[in-house]
């Protein structure tokens, strides 16, 4: 799976925890999960929830603490399915 | 120098009617809230009635922001939001922006009898005692401490002064508008958004069941199962919802020229400490006229002056007791008594929410000047008569202005709560 087809999946994973003063339009890899999207950090483990069940993969929490921006979480989601895979 | 208190905002989630305009119809109408419940059929419940209330989804669509309504699973703060919300906009109050600071000078004290036996926790606990906490997500905290309620509602209002929940049993309701009313009184606070919730389920539900006090001989009847002051009482039908109501201080409300509903004169909260007769699970009656009383006198209203007692009035064997304390309180009997009402008969009992819901029901009365009736009642119970005349306890909805109307709840653990309330005229007297 390439960076385009993680980032398109987790672009819908994502979608449903943006309100409505969010614009998705405006969404990119610098985006910052916290400080630009407005998702609180409960949010954020549901995200790890939802991304573990769409890749089939674990995060464990020291991975957790470092999705700061969508590009960290791609990186992750890259990094363990590559892990787990072996 | 002590504010007055007067309500410009009522909001309410009941078994038998959502939103305050369809609430009054329904209790003018002596409309019951009370259905069949299939899933207490199948778990073998004594009691397989109970009072839920039907709201619409997309309501909540409006009001809580998408992130937070996606895995929202607790009832009892749906409701509280609706109720809460809808109160805050009738008093013609705006949400704060999410830009600005919080609006410093107003709470919320939002009660509940336990907001963490909502059915949605068993899910979750079963991935606890899997040993996969992971699993059970991120958002079990939040929907199930007691102040989940009143931080859901006030993640949509931005709040800044006192957001916390009160908690004594079935007194909860009344108890947070008493204390909401303290804090302006005292000019801590100039609004307050006061009340109380309580989910639907089979734990909460199952835990009154294995009392055998709920209601047992009307599951096929279930609209004719809660019964207070009636000879054949059988005990209480539960329920579920919220009731909200906003109290402000007067001046605050005048210089914005709010609806005002009513005042607040006077409001008690006591125990009887689990003595003289008093345990955790039966009220003493010293305690409780006492609460009356002293009720009565900081409002400084003659027991005279009464019109309308809306009651607690459960369908258990405490009524007879209630209306013999009201009259102790009072000094007021038979033909002199005053009308009595019992809105649990339509609604069940709500148990933590059922004093803000009924509260909701008082200020309607006072503020619209009609007194609801009691259903269900084929024959006062004989110690009731006993005390009060038949014609104190209307069958039928009476149009009948009134200027102070009196509400108490009583809980478990022999606590009592009562508020007056009296009629606002537009000449501030």
């Amino acid at each position: 799976m390439d960076d385009k087809d993680i980032y398109t999946k987790l672009k819908v994973i994502i979608e449903p925890y943006l309100d409505d003063e969010v614009d998705m339009e405006a969404l990119s890899l610098d985006s910052h999960l916290i400080n630009e999207l407005n998702i609180n950090s409960a949010h954020v483990i549901d995200i790890v929830l939802d991304i573990e069940n769409e890749f089939d993969i674990e995060i464990d929490d020291d991975s957790i603490m470092k999705m700061e921006t969508i590009q960290n979480v791609l990186n992750i989601i890259k990094e363990k399915a590559a892990e787990q895979a072996s | 120098m002590k504010k007055r208190v007067v309500i410009t905002g009522l909001g309410v989630v009941a078994p038998n009617a959502v939103k305050v305009s369809q609430f009054e119809s329904a209790l003018r109408n002596g409309a019951s809230g009370i259905e069949k419940s299939d899933m207490l059929e199948e778990l073998n419940f004594g009691c397989q009635i109970v009072g839920v209330p039907k709201y619409n989804p997309d309501d909540l669509k409006k009001i809580v922001p998408k992130s937070l309504l996606l895995k929202l699973e607790n009832e009892a703060i749906k409701y509280s939001c609706l109720a809460g919300t809808d109160a805050w906009k009738d008093a013609g109050l705006e949400f704060t922006s999410r830009d600005s600071e919080p609006d410093w000078d107003a709470g919320i004290i939002f009660g509940v009898g336990t907001l963490a036996m909502d059915g949605f926790i068993s899910e979750k606990m079963k991935y606890v005692d899997a040993g996969n906490t992971r699993k059970a997500g991120p958002r079990v905290v939040e929907q199930s401490m007691n102040s989940g309620a009143a931080t859901y509602i006030n993640e949509i209002l931005g709040l800044g002064n006192v957001v916390t929940s009160n908690s004594s049993a079935c007194a909860t309701g009344t108890e947070a508008v008493i204390q909401g009313y303290e804090r302006i009184k005292s000019g801590k606070a100039s609004k307050m958004l006061c009340g109380s919730c309580e989910s639907q389920g089979k734990y909460i539900w199952g835990a009154f069941d294995g009392m055998r006090i709920l209601c047992n001989d009307s599951n096929d009847n279930p609209t004719n199962g809660s019964r207070p002051m009636s000879a054949n009482a059988r005990g209480f039908v539960p329920g579920a919802g919220a009731g909200a109501l906003v109290l402000e201080d007067l001046e605050s409300a005048l210089t914005r020229n709010a609806k005002i509903y009513g005042e607040i004169v006077g409001g008690e909260v006591n125990s009887g400490g689990q003595r003289n007769g008093g345990s955790i699970t039966a009220g003493s009656s010293i305690a409780t006229i006492r609460c009356i009383k002293s009720t009565l006198e900081q409002s400084g209203v003659d027991a005279s002056e009464i019109d309308l007692i809306s009651g607690h009035l459960t369908a258990t064997m405490a009524d007879p007791k209630e209306i013999e304390n009201w009259a102790i309180a009072l000094e007021r009997k038979g033909d002199d008594f005053p009308y009595i009402n019992a809105p649990k008969s339509m609604i069940g009992h709500c148990i933590g929410a059922s004093g803000s819901i009924e509260m909701v029901g008082a200020v309607l009365q006072l503020y619209k000047g009609f007194i609801h009736p009691t259903i269900n009642i084929e024959a006062l119970h004989p110690e009731i008569l006993k005390v009060i005349n038949e014609n104190k306890v209307p069958r039928k909805v009476i149009e009948h202005e009134l200027n102070y109307v009196i509400k108490a709840s009583f809980g478990f653990g022999d606590v009592n709560s009562c508020i007056i309330l009296k009629k606002w005229n537009e000449n501030g007297r």
